[in-house]
């Protein structure tokens, strides 16, 4: 059965800076991973990376056997509340049907069964009630719920997800990982950044333990180690981080922005 | 679609009403100054005011087409520069085109649009690529290295436009009114420029709408999606510097980016739909050039940039003060009623209490003692019953009132609030009986319906309060 994502010798940097070395990954579909490493690590840059939102610096990334851009509709999206200006015109609903416009080509409108399926969707997380409501006056559990909406509506067979648990409720973060796993459950494959060490081991089937290189990837039994953690926590590979300092200085570009 | 139609109806007068406004104010001081300035511009404002109407005067009509479209152009970019938060970039923009400006016309010393809107274009390309160079390669933000460029280029077109004025030959005519604007300059061959600038722009915006929509909002989902993101960002900018071009000789270097923002600033005060903001922010732009080139048609010595601004800001003011949801006085308003409405049932909650001092063996209360229980001055308690009196909440007879049954259903919600939000505090969050009463002071008033429903689910229907009070129920009369 070909891969639900294949990686092969991932690298990216950035000016000049590498963040990711190497990644080498091959998920098979309808597995609930979790990508878990410190702050720095990368985990972010690994999932933009797949989705082709930064180049690459080396090695590729294939979707179902084929190039991402082949295959563009079949990966979702879920980006970083933080990311996005709150304030900007628009309702819960445009927002959800903004998971359609992937399937709608130049000068299509959404029709009737695209509204339809954006309400399904906005009822599936519980947002039905708010769907004409302004995007501001959510909450941070609510505007998550609105974006994970977005993502159904995609329709897609393999998510990634940055970050969907910061900053919301007990019972939103719940409510989400019930529906991740029904995803799961639905034979999707869903990439879940996650910082939470104390809550990964339940949530997710495997993981992806990251620290600019791949420390490991496997079922959560077999990586949730001491050993492992441990490697992939403590501390950064120093040579790595000298070079990385040493390209900075040449550059001059202290400051550049990290991601 | 209806309500959006009536939306857009109920916004329309607002801004017909803002530059009356402003139409009436400049007319004023027209007799005023009259002793000073009249003797040059002796006109009549109204004469003027119906040779502005007159159709039939191709030159008149040049200023209105020209006008309508330089409006709705800028609103329709507009809209996508202010969400985009880019309305920096346009200021920078409007500023770095003059010195192409100015060598466009010194290409062979004649005011020929294309040459001009080649060399605005050649001028525009270069500063924001000095932008981006600038914030690639040193510490500085995006601000400081727009601040930079746009004073730069500004200073430089300034230099060459007052070179080109001292030389003797070549027709210059509309040239000196490249910074303030005049709308009175707009030649034939300029209105097809802005005719044709205009109409690709709103082409190209009609097509990649939902395209742009989405890129605006969520970059890297739009890209995520297979959304050309960065194109369309070049497109939008070669949009905004073809919309900068063309307003230049109406509204002037120094303001047209007002008019690329203050039109859709306004509109996103009255509206969430991004649609109707597009919509709105191209109305407000035509009524604000017209409303501008009017005005300084009346008075025929002010320039039109600055009016036509200046209609956009009071458009702008009046929307900002009168906008049914943001609006200064919509909120002071809402925030004056619910402080009278906490009033009353502050007032309601004391005869409760006192009702419920005697275990509800009377029906009346005496004002006396109410003014006693609330110690305060029996003037503010009068007034204050007499309100109440006025929403039926209670029957005022002599010295004493009577709860009605609305009245007697409300306070009852009141104080049910109170003691539901007390028990919750001191079950679910642990606090201390004692710390509660200040806190569920203020959230009786704001308890919604949903909360309580959930509180009465966790406490059951009969409970006790912590200061072992019962809970009055809600449907009890």
């Amino acid at each position: 059965m070909t891969p639900a994502l294949e990686v092969h010798d991932l690298t990216v940097a950035y000016r000049k800076k590498p963040v990711l070395w190497g990644i080498d990954l091959e998920v098979p579909s309808g597995c609930l991973v979790g990508i878990v490493g410190p702050n720095g690590a990368g985990k972010s840059t690994l999932i933009k990376a797949c989705m082709g939102l930064l180049p690459l610096s080396s090695g590729w990334v294939e979707v179902f056997g084929k190039p991402l851009s082949a295959n563009i509709r079949r990966v979702g999206y879920v980006p970083q509340r933080e990311d996005i200006d709150w304030d900007f015109p628009v309702t819960v609903r445009d927002v959800v049907l903004m998971g359609r416009y992937g399937h709608l080509g130049l000068f299509r409108r959404p029709r009737k069964r695209d509204q339809e399926i954006a309400d399904e969707c906005l009822e599936h997380v519980g947002m039905a009630d708010y769907s004409s409501r302004q995007i501001s006056h959510l909450s941070g559990g609510q505007q998550q719920r609105v974006f994970l909406a977005r993502a159904l509506a995609q329709e897609s067979d393999i998510y990634f997800m940055d970050e969907p648990f910061v900053g919301v409720d007990a019972a939103t973060e719940s409510s989400i990982i019930n529906l991740l796993r029904e995803l799961r459950d639905r034979g999707k494959t869903l990439f879940v950044v996650h910082h939470d060490l104390s809550t990964a081991s339940d949530y997710f089937d495997k993981l992806v333990l990251l620290n600019q290189r791949l420390v490991a990837f496997g079922d959560t039994e077999d990586v949730f180690t001491t050993k492992l953690i441990h490697k992939t926590y403590g501390g950064r590979l120093t040579i790595m981080a000298d070079v990385a300092e040493a390209l900075n200085r040449d550059e001059g570009l202290a400051g550049v922005d990290r991601h | 679609m209806t309500r959006a139609t009536y939306r857009l109806l109920k916004h329309f007068p607002a801004s017909w009403f803002a530059w009356l406004c402003l139409a009436g104010i400049l007319m004023l001081p027209n007799f005023a100054q009259a002793a000073r300035i009249g003797d040059v511009t002796q006109v009549d404002a109204w004469e003027q005011a119906r040779l502005f109407f007159n159709w039939g005067n191709s030159y008149v009509r040049s200023q209105w087409i020209g006008c309508l479209l330089i409006g709705a152009c800028c609103g329709l970019l507009g809209s996508f520069i202010v969400v985009r938060r880019m309305a920096l970039m346009g200021d920078m923009l409007s500023h770095a085109v003059l010195p192409g400006i100015v060598l466009g016309f010194l290409w062979n010393l004649k005011k020929d649009p294309i040459l001009l809107l080649v060399g605005a274009i050649i001028a525009g390309l270069v500063a924001v690529g000095f932008v981006t160079a600038l914030k690639r390669t040193t510490r500085l933000k995006q601000d400081a290295s727009l601040g930079i460029v746009l004073g730069g280029f500004y200073a430089i077109g300034i230099c060459l436009l007052s070179m080109v004025q001292r030389m003797q030959t070549g027709d210059k005519s509309g040239l000196s009114n490249i910074l303030i604007g005049s709308a009175a300059a707009i030649s034939d061959s300029d209105l097809w420029l802005i005719g044709i600038v205009t109409a690709i722009s709103a082409i190209l915006i009609f097509i990649f709408f939902k395209e742009l929509v989405v890129s605006s909002f969520d970059p890297a989902f739009a890209k995520s999606i297979g959304v050309p993101e960065r194109g369309l960002h070049y497109l939008l900018m070669a949009l905004l510097s073809f919309a900068v071009v063309i307003s230049i000789q109406a509204v002037g270097v120094v303001l047209v980016s007002a008019l690329l923002i203050i039109p859709a600033a306004t509109a996103t005060l009255l509206t969430h739909r991004f649609w109707l903001v597009v919509v709105l922010a191209v109305e407000f732009g035509m009524i604000s050039a017209v409303g501008g080139a009017f005005t300084s048609f009346l008075r025929s010595s002010l320039p039109t940039g600055p009016l036509m601004i200046l209609v956009a800001a009071t458009g702008f003011g009046l929307a900002f003060l009168c906008a049914p949801e943001s609006g200064l006085i919509p909120r002071f308003v809402r925030r004056r009623a619910q402080s009278a409405r906490i009033r009353r049932e502050n007032s309601l909650k004391a005869i409760f209490h006192q009702l419920e001092s005697e275990n509800f063996s009377a029906e009346r209360v005496d004002i006396a003692d109410l003014v006693n229980r609330r110690q305060r001055e029996e003037e503010d308690v009068l007034r204050e019953i007499q309100q109440l009196a006025k929403h039926g909440f209670v029957e005022l007879t002599g010295e004493s009132l009577r709860l009605t049954d609305t009245g007697w259903r409300k306070a009852r919600q009141v104080v049910r609030n109170h003691r539901l939000w007390e028990l919750y505090l001191t079950h679910a969050a642990d606090i201390a009986p004692d710390h509660v009463h200040d806190d569920a002071e203020k959230i009786e008033h704001v308890l919604g319906e949903e909360v309580v429903r959930t509180l009465e689910a966790r406490f059951g229907e009969e409970a006790i309060d912590p200061h072992g009070r019962e809970v009055p129920v809600a449907s009890q009369s």
